[in-house]
């Protein structure tokens, strides 16, 4: 059995996802999570040494499509659902750091 | 800022992301085109608008694993995931990678010294915008807002991960200029730097010679030439090694070089900032090249740099490291055919090396080529009019003897010769005395004086012998 979730795992995912958590949501979710990986923990306690490792429930590979170019979207029409539009840019406030 | 190189070792591995040459992006059917007016090569997946779906361009790990099997790696299996992280560059607010799974595993790029470099893996993701900062002079820190582009958003890009065997700022040079030969030989990349279709980050650390634990290490980004990345290495090697020496300890961080005033700078370094929450992209199903599709490509791939360079130093008889610029011209079918037609292997490599730098010398006819190589090692042409001769084919395509005869080339009579010599030795006793007593500055002197007296027909070498012969 892995250690149970604590509302601090929580809090540190939740900023990571950008998410404000008040301290009973917190609470609320921490539990809710913890159920989760509990039932996720029933899983763990089978023998699977002998089946893959999926990444997605459907048995599919290689999906496709034909390096053509499309349509583009029309960029005053695009621009017109921004907040704020400069020279055929989007304006965005002010970015602290590099992109990682 | 010093860097004792007895004493210290630097050790750098190199993250380069390569644009990918293909009509449209990875994951949609957008235009994959350098330039253009800001945000028109968009659709709803570059802009990550609702309901948007990615769908692999089947091109692009057709490119893959062209690059995959020419730096020798496993291509296999392979899963994108999630980079979740918040910039404005990417609309979607994650990146579409690979982590766990990559295309490309396990591989090496011989350099054109014969050194070879590990690669650890190459995967696949997409690119992100491009943001320009507005106010404060540029910098980032200052900037009172950004405008985005999304024209980049999307273009596939490998990255191609390389392990910490270089040990100099030379290596990682080499290593980068092998890898661009090898990008644009399989018809990958266009490998150019300047417009960042090819993008370089750079690991460094240094360690006292002998350790072998790798030290604490930066990463140095905005690295646009390969000038700039020497500068880059050495600038932080020194800082890393002058910390050591000052008892303080190198920090694991993220710096920016700045090409201005050769420094790299910190980079304000975001909280948590390498938690990216990777996780198996939902949208998009497993790769799996198999192995009909990697040898069919495996097939296909034209002959690599480093197996030019030993065929044509194994054919030839010269050295490697003398045949690698012969090879980065194209020159090596040039110059095996002349060679197959009867050249001198070693003068035909020579001329490639230091005459036929022009870019229309691929164009050479072999058997003109040979002529000349030909006419040159049999006496009938100077090592200086073989040269000229040379030069001028490249420019008409013209034949050798053909140029050598209206140029008046010929080959002197060895007596003729001898008297221009005689004649010279005995209207300058002094200059012969010190000639005869050593003095090897004089020599140009009797040299010069042959060669105008024969209109610059007379062979250098030829003269010197001579000389030689003379003072007995």
């Amino acid at each position: 059995m892995a250690e149970r979730i604590t509302t601090d795992d929580v809090a540190k995912v939740a900023h990571l996802a950008r998410l404000a958590l008040t301290p009973d949501e917190l609470e609320t979710f921490t539990g809710q999570l913890a159920e989760i990986l509990e039932h996720a923990e029933d899983i763990a306690a089978l023998d699977l040494a002998a089946v893959e490792p999926m990444a997605r429930p459907v048995p599919l590979v290689n999906v496709f499509r034909a390096d053509e170019p499309g349509e583009p979207l029309d960029r005053d029409e695009v621009l017109a659902c921004a907040p704020v539009a400069e020279d055929g840019q989007f304006r965005v406030p002010p970015v602290l750091g590099e992109a990682p | 800022m010093s860097f004792d190189h007895d004493a210290w070792e630097i050790v750098v591995g190199l993250e380069v992301h390569t644009e990918l040459l293909t009509r449209t992006k990875l994951f949609s059917s957008a235009i994959n085109e350098f330039g253009g007016e800001p945000n028109t090569h968009i659709d709803p997946l570059t802009l990550g608008l609702p309901g948007s779906l990615p769908v692999l361009n089947e091109q692009a790990v057709e490119l893959a694993v062209r690059v995959g099997l020419a730096l020798n790696c496993t291509v296999q299996r392979s899963v994108f995931a999630r980079k979740n992280y918040f910039y404005p560059d990417l609309p979607k607010d994650y990146q579409i990678s690979q982590f766990d799974l990559p295309i490309c595993a396990e591989g090496s790029l011989e350099l054109p010294n014969g050194k070879v470099v590990g690669i650890e893996r190459a995967h696949l993701e997409e690119d992100t915008g491009k943001s320009t900062h507005v106010g404060g002079g540029g910098r980032i820190h200052d900037a009172q807002h950004s405008l985005v582009d999304y024209n980049r958003a999307g273009v596939p890009l490998l990255e191609i991960v390389g392990k910490p065997d270089l040990r100099s700022a030379e290596d990682a040079r080499a290593y980068v200029a092998e890898l661009r030969s090898v990008l644009v030989a399989v018809g990958a990349s266009d490998g150019k730097l300047e417009e960042g279709s090819m993008r370089v980050d750079c690991n460094v650390s240094v360690r006292r010679r002998g350790d072998t634990e790798l030290g604490t290490r930066c990463e140095i980004k905005n690295v646009n030439s390969l000038r700039s990345l020497g500068r880059a290495i050495e600038y932080e090697a020194a800082r890393q090694v002058d910390l050591i020496e000052a008892g303080e300890r190198v920090r694991q961080q993220t710096r920016h070089w700045n090409e201005d005033d050769g420094r790299t700078h910190t980079l304000r370094s975001k909280e948590e900032a390498d938690d990216y929450r990777y996780f198996p992209e939902p949208d998009l199903v497993e790769v799996d090249p198999g192995p009909e599709w990697v040898e069919r490509v495996r097939a296909a791939l034209p002959m690599l740099p480093a197996a030019r360079r030993h065929r044509l130093s194994q054919e030839t008889g010269v050295p490697l490291e003398r045949v690698a610029l012969v090879v980065e011209r194209g020159l090596d079918d040039l110059c095996l055919a002349a060679v197959g037609h009867g050249a001198d292997p070693e003068r035909t490599v020579t001329h490639a090396e230091h005459n036929l730098s022009d870019a229309r010398a691929g164009e050479l006819d072999p058997a003109h080529f040979a002529a000349l190589v030909t006419m040159e090692t049999g006496g009938e042409l100077t090592a200086t009019q073989a040269k000229t001769v040379l030069a001028e084919m490249v420019e008409t395509g013209g034949a050798p003897a053909e140029i050598a005869a209206a140029k008046g080339f010929e080959a002197m009579d060895s007596g003729e010769l001898e008297g221009i010599v005689d004649g010279l030795i005995a209207a300058h006793p002094d200059e012969w005395q010190r000639y005869c007593e050593g003095d090897g500055k004089i020599t140009g002197f009797f040299v010069g004086g042959v060669m105008k007296a024969t209109g610059g027909k007379a062979d250098g070498k030829a003269v010197t012998a001579l000389l030689q012969a003379r003072k007995g």
